[in-house]
């Protein structure tokens, strides 16, 4: 009925097979199935320890919270983004995504830095509002800093700006000390070339995102000569997935309370070429 | 053999006005304090220049043009009184303040630690003189004696039973001011007549207190001082049989040091602001590690883990063959409920993250952002301490309309761009040798500068433009100028930041 998905490894690639991208129907699981994951789900801790406390921190659209296993973005747990192409050294549109998550969310976050380029006034931009974010400045410190704030009850939610290498086993050390306080561990990889193959080795989070900007339709698509512009667009990959398959999605980006939205006209159809 | 130290300060208010912590007073010789017009002390220039305390205000005026006049304040006096009090514990366990301006310093049996009583007194007015403090002291067996010389002998060490107050002026037995006068026109210039004088009519006169003055002058009343507390310090010192030299050695110390320190805070119902732990070595030199707290912390296990973070600052030579803990700030805590099913669910408590943190990058590394009522972009955000409380709904202060970028870029890049209107946001533009080219455009939003800070941005204008390139990746672009009247910039475009 579908055909099977092809993940693109390339981003000069990921214009091309944009069309054959789209979102196949759900299909429901057999009991069989359903029983393994829920065995490799405890396997995995999946489960909360706490049976009151939400288990994750769902997208709000379908198509996203089905790919991931958990119906969200998993709390208690750390998750790898990036920005795609250029915007690999700024990483604006992965501090956005992850400003979104955590606008969607209560509480104190701490937000560590390794040089001071972050706006607030963007970040309160897409919902998440100053007085909740914590900012430590911590140079070379920058993991160590995060896994003291992981092993910190009180938080909401940690996150990192990393530009480097990371490797598997203080990947796994985040994750251990995620897994163990509750608090979702986000970190935003960043580097000064484009295709850093540093960002594509393995490590130990959980989810692992790529953002990529894709041209916005013009403001009014009714009078498209009119001066303006739309909500933005992001190509939202989601290059591993404990527990699921990789994905993409077409989404508009953030609103001000930090919600995505699915772009429905090529959710459903392949797209002309541009 | 009972000795006292009495210091005599005779330009205290002013001397206060002077001291560091009021640095923003004006407080320029000559300066006179004032209370109803009157003035109530003035300093070593005022007084040169013939001004005295009860002289009117308008007068002084007169006779000094300029001259710097300050309102009195007695309680602040007292205070400063107080403090100098507790330095002189210093010298002695016993300490007092003798208001208006004066100490007094019970120093019998303590001398011989400072060197003698007259090294003890040079000490004393070294000391007072280096932190501004014009002062005068005398040590004498009463103090009685010691005021009077003080203030009106010259100070110094006075002997026993050397009948030194005959001579003083009547002054010097701290009597009212009207009795003073009035013993002045009876004739009595001296104490030494005045104690020679038949007692009975003149108690009879002036009531008990002349008697108990002359029986104090003579040493046959004892004249009680009541001393300050000291400052209580809460502490725990623990000594080695062997001289410890590992760091887990160390932290089995700390562990118990903490702990004897935290039942001590619990019952004066504080918490620790400030902890010293010194390590002092087999070789007589100390060490000493020190951390802070955001605030008052009882708590054993976050303070132990603080100071164990920083034991690596430790050199232990030798060996420690002992370790002292200080608390040298605290404040108050008081206990409260934290878990109950009638009260709501507590805030999350986020100090002790803040307090590690701090202890490990240090405090202006830690820092929330609040918002400035500023249009420059640059200057609409402050950073503000971590744990200080950001009103909520700070966004009021920045625009809500017009989108910001997540990244600013600082200082801003010039960029080459190319518009074909001066309203019209540019066609293209070139950024690291990058051409963008721009499908779509917001803007402009003008910012004027903030011509109330500095002259040159009386005119100064920057038009900015939301931008989006071929490959959906959107910037924040400004031209320097309105885009005609280069009075208001030289129109060169710059990017500032990315979405």
């Amino acid at each position: 009925m579908f055909a099977p998905l092809i993940i693109p490894d390339k981003p000069a690639s990921r214009a091309a097979v944009q069309g054959s991208l789209t979102a196949p129907a759900p299909r429901p699981p057999s009991p069989a199935i359903a029983r393994l994951r829920e065995r490799i789900a405890r396997i995995e801790h999946l489960h909360p320890r706490d049976p009151s406390r939400p288990l994750s921190l769902p997208f709000g659209i379908e198509a996203i919270d089905q790919a991931l296993p958990t119906g969200g973005i998993r709390l208690g747990a750390l998750h790898e983004t990036a920005s795609a192409g250029p915007d690999t050294e700024h990483a604006a549109a992965a501090t956005l995504f992850v400003a979104g998550i955590l606008a969607r969310r209560d509480g104190p976050v701490l937000w560590v830095l390794r040089q001071a380029d972050l706006f607030a006034p963007g970040l309160a931009g897409a919902g998440l509002q100053p007085d909740r974010v914590i900012f430590a400045e911590a140079g070379k410190q920058v993991l160590p800093v995060m896994e003291e704030g992981l092993r910190q009850s009180g938080l909401a939610a940690v996150v990192a700006e990393y530009t480097g290498k990371l490797s598997l086993l203080a990947s796994r050390r985040l994750q251990l000390a995620a897994e163990q306080s509750g608090i979702l561990a986000l970190l935003i990889r960043r580097s000064p070339g484009f295709d850093d193959p540093a960002l594509n080795e393995p490590t130990a989070a959980i989810t692992r995102w790529r953002i990529a900007a894709l041209p916005s339709p013009p403001a009014l698509p009714q009078a498209p000569d009119t001066p303006g512009l739309g909500r933005a667009r992001w190509q939202l990959e989601l290059t591993r997935c404990r527990g699921g398959e990789p994905r993409s999605w077409n989404v508009e980006a953030c609103d001000a309370t930090g919600r995505l939205g699915l772009v429905p006209d090529i959710a459903d159809r392949s797209v002309k070429a541009a | 053999m009972r000795r006292v130290v009495s210091v005599w300060f005779p330009t205290l208010p002013t001397d206060r006005l002077r001291q560091p912590e009021n640095a923003n007073t004006a407080a320029s010789p000559p300066l006179v304090i004032v209370a109803a017009r009157l003035l109530t002390a003035v300093d070593a220039a005022a007084a040169a220049l013939g001004l005295r305390p009860g002289m009117n205000l308008a007068q002084a005026q007169a006779l000094v043009p300029g001259l710097a006049v300050q309102g009195a304040n007695p309680p602040a006096d007292a205070a400063a009184l107080a403090r100098l009090a507790e330095m002189g514990l210093h010298y002695a366990p016993l300490a007092a303040p003798d208001p208006p301006d004066g100490l007094w310093i019970d120093v019998t049996g303590s001398t011989h630690l400072h060197g003698g009583e007259t090294r003890l007194l040079r000490d004393l007015l070294r000391r007072l003189r280096a932190q501004g403090w014009a002062a005068h002291a005398a040590v004498a067996d009463t103090p009685a004696v010691a005021h009077a010389m003080a203030r009106f002998g010259g100070g110094g060490v006075v002997l026993p039973d050397a009948g030194v107050m005959a001579g003083l002026p009547i002054e010097a037995l701290r009597l009212p001011p009207e009795t003073l006068a009035d013993l002045r026109l009876m004739g009595f210039e001296r104490v030494g007549p005045l104690a020679a004088a038949a007692l009975a009519p003149l108690v009879r006169r002036f009531g008990p207190l002349l008697a108990r003055r002359l029986d104090q002058a003579a040493g046959t009343l004892f004249e009680p001082i009541t001393p300050i507390v000291p400052p209580a310090l809460i502490q725990a010192r623990l000594a080695f049989m062997e001289p410890l030299l590992t760091a887990e050695a160390f932290s089995a110390v700390i562990v118990q040091l903490v702990d004897s320190v935290r039942g001590d805070l619990e019952r004066a119902e504080r918490g620790a602001r400030r902890l010293d732990l010194l390590f002092e070595r087999v070789d007589r030199s100390v060490q000493a590690i020190r951390v802070g707290t955001a605030r008052p912390v009882r708590d054993a296990h976050h303070l132990g883990r603080m100071l164990d973070e920083r034991l690596e600052r430790v050199d232990p030579g030798l060996g420690v063959e002992a370790m002292h803990l200080i608390v040298a700030a605290a404040d108050p805590l008081a206990f409260v409920q934290t878990a109950s099913s009638l009260v709501a669910e507590p805030s999350p408590d986020i100090a002790k993250l803040v307090d590690r943190l701090t202890n490990r990058l240090g405090e202006a590394q830690i820092y929330r952002i609040a918002p400035v009522q500023s249009d420059v972009p640059e200057r609409s955000l402050r950073r503000v301490p971590a744990l200080s409380p950001v009103a909520p709904n700070v966004t009021a202060a920045w625009p809500a309309d017009w989108p910001r970028p997540v990244r600013l870029i600082d200082p801003p890049q010039p960029i080459e761009a190319m518009a074909l209107l001066p309203d019209q946001p540019p066609v293209a533009f070139t950024w690291r040798r990058v051409r963008h080219l721009v499908r779509h455009a917001d803007g402009p939003e003008r910012i004027a500068g903030e011509w109330w800070k500095r002259d040159r941005e009386w005119l100064s204008v920057r038009d900015y433009f939301r931008v989006e390139d071929e490959a959906g990746r959107r910037f924040w672009l400004f031209r320097r100028g309105d885009g005609s009247d280069t009075d208001t910039g030289d129109m060169r475009w710059f990017l500032h930041g990315v979405f």
